[in-house]
């Protein structure tokens, strides 16, 4: 048993686009401080299940959701959540780097602007800040004024994980955040994913299993929308409990 | 569910092939040294000795064929268990070839003269070795962990054996000391049997670990 503190925990979580059942009984805890990955192959569910996380699914028309999702373990379907909120303590990144089409600064401004920041020496230093966690401040310094869509594919990506940092979050969820990137714009993520889960909580979906067995600590495995195993990193890459998973893993289907 | 990377799984069970070759090799070398030996043949004895760079090629073939598939195609799992044990029995397999090339080199050393015993201990802890690898083969193309551990605990006669063998040789040594030297020789025999049966159960408890995922020492 994991004695470590859970930042999320799901009960028995179901999922209805419709009429098609994407989450079937998910009850799964994330760890606090920690990395976790979602595995499995397409259409199995990790995506949709990271978005319950901050209730971005709402925004899907159709969708019905049973079950519970704690976190800190207080309901976030709770009647008197509130949902913005909620979204700025549960940041998101995408798979594409979606900056923002305005500058660097104003980038990484818009967040603490919206939630009434106005002062300037405060915004210059939050703006820093962040930049400076999200590893990208030596190669933007001189750049802040300039439009964010002219950085790299690389640093567009770091520069919309210093975005989710600006309003100081506790968690970051990832859906295949490299899977748009080159190797060493990848590394580069994956050593920021490294240095932040000290502070963050992160959840991150991923098709690349190499890069599951590098960052993560925890790994869960879904298949049509069940959760098949859940554990240590380690061990499901090295002996994993269900053949299923298994099977996935050695690239057996998938 | 569709099978994907068909030519990797084909890789992983050719180098099960090899790894069945090498073992099949070193039981051959086994029971043809100690045959060379109680046979005093020193054709058959060259032939062993010939033959072990056949077992160090193979040693060194699979080797670079684990490394590659390591590097290559990142397996996981109970594919890494395989090629991760494979890398390890390869060394435990070499230097069972080479006690029993040892083996055969006394057997060249003691040409001419006659043996000062009938062997029968010695014969007999080469014929549980060699069935202890041949069960090790068994095991390890079935992925029987059960039947690896069983296998480990033949070391037990082995030993005893051993130890039999290493009173009765003494008693010979203080009884005739013109019989010392070839006594010492076939007490070195014993000894390479001896290590021989616990290579055999090093593979043992890797073939248990490739299966289950556990490592276990069973000859504590």
């Amino acid at each position: 048993m994991d004695e470590r503190k859970k930042k999320f925990e799901t009960i028995d979580l179901v999922l209805y686009y419709g009429n098609f059942q994407a989450l079937k009984r998910i009850s799964l805890p994330i760890i606090e401080k920690s990395i976790t990955a979602l595995i499995g192959p397409s259409g199995c569910g990790k995506s949709t299940f990271l978005r319950t996380l901050n209730r971005m699914n709402d925004l899907i028309e159709g969708v019905r959701i049973t079950g519970d999702v704690l976190l800190d373990g207080k309901s976030i379907y709770a009647p008197k959540v509130d949902v913005v909120a909620l979204r700025k303590q549960v940041g998101m990144v995408f798979q594409r780097p979606n900056p923002f089409p305005m500058s660097v600064f104003d980038n990484i401004a818009y967040g603490p602007r919206i939630h009434g920041i106005n002062n300037r020496k405060e915004l210059n230093e939050i703006v820093e800040k962040s930049i400076r966690a999200a590893a990208l401040w030596d190669e933007v310094k001189d750049l802040l004024m300039k439009p964010a869509l002219s950085l790299s594919g690389g640093q567009q990506q770091r520069l919309c994980i210093a975005r989710v940092l600006a309003v100081e979050p506790d968690v970051i969820l990832m859906d295949e955040p490299c899977s748009a990137l080159d190797p060493i714009s990848t590394a580069k993520i994956e050593d920021l994913m490294l240095e932040l889960k000290n502070n963050y909580t992160i959840i991150t979906v991923t098709h690349n299993m190499q890069q599951a067995a590098r960052v993560s600590e925890q790994t869960a495995f879904f298949l049509s929308g069940e959760l098949i195993e859940y554990g240590r990193t380690d061990l499901i890459f090295t002996n994993p409990a269900d053949k299923r998973t298994e099977d996935y893993i050695t690239g057996r289907f998938g | 569910m569709m099978s994907a990377r068909k030519t990797y799984h084909q890789e992983i069970d050719e180098l099960r092939g090899d790894l069945l070759r090498m073992g099949k090799l070193v039981e051959k070398s086994i029971a043809e040294s100690v045959q060379s030996l109680a046979n005093k043949d020193t054709v058959l004895a060259e032939k062993v000795i010939a033959e072990d760079d056949e077992v160090d090629q193979l040693e060194l073939d699979i080797e670079q064929r684990c490394l590659k598939l390591f590097a290559l195609q990142q397996p996981m799992a109970g594919d890494l268990r395989v090629i991760g044990t494979a890398l390890k029995i390869i060394t435990d397999l070499e230097r069972m070839a080479d006690h029993a090339t040892d083996i055969a080199r006394i057997t060249v050393r003691l040409e001419g003269q006659p043996l000062i015993k009938p062997l029968i201990d010695i014969p007999r802890m080469a014929e549980i070795a060699q069935a202890m690898i041949h069960i090790a083969l068994a095991a390890y193309v079935k992925g029987d962990a059960e039947m690896a551990a069983r296998m480990c605990r033949q070391d037990d006669e082995v030993d005893h054996l051993y130890s039999q063998i290493f009173r009765e040789l003494l008693v010979i040594m203080m009884e005739d000391p013109r019989k010392i030297t070839q006594a010492t020789y076939l007490l070195f025999v014993a000894q390479y049997l001896e290590r021989i049966a616990d290579h055999a159960t090093n593979l043992g408890e890797w073939i248990i670990y490739m299966v289950t995922g556990e490592r276990k020492d069973l000859n504590a």
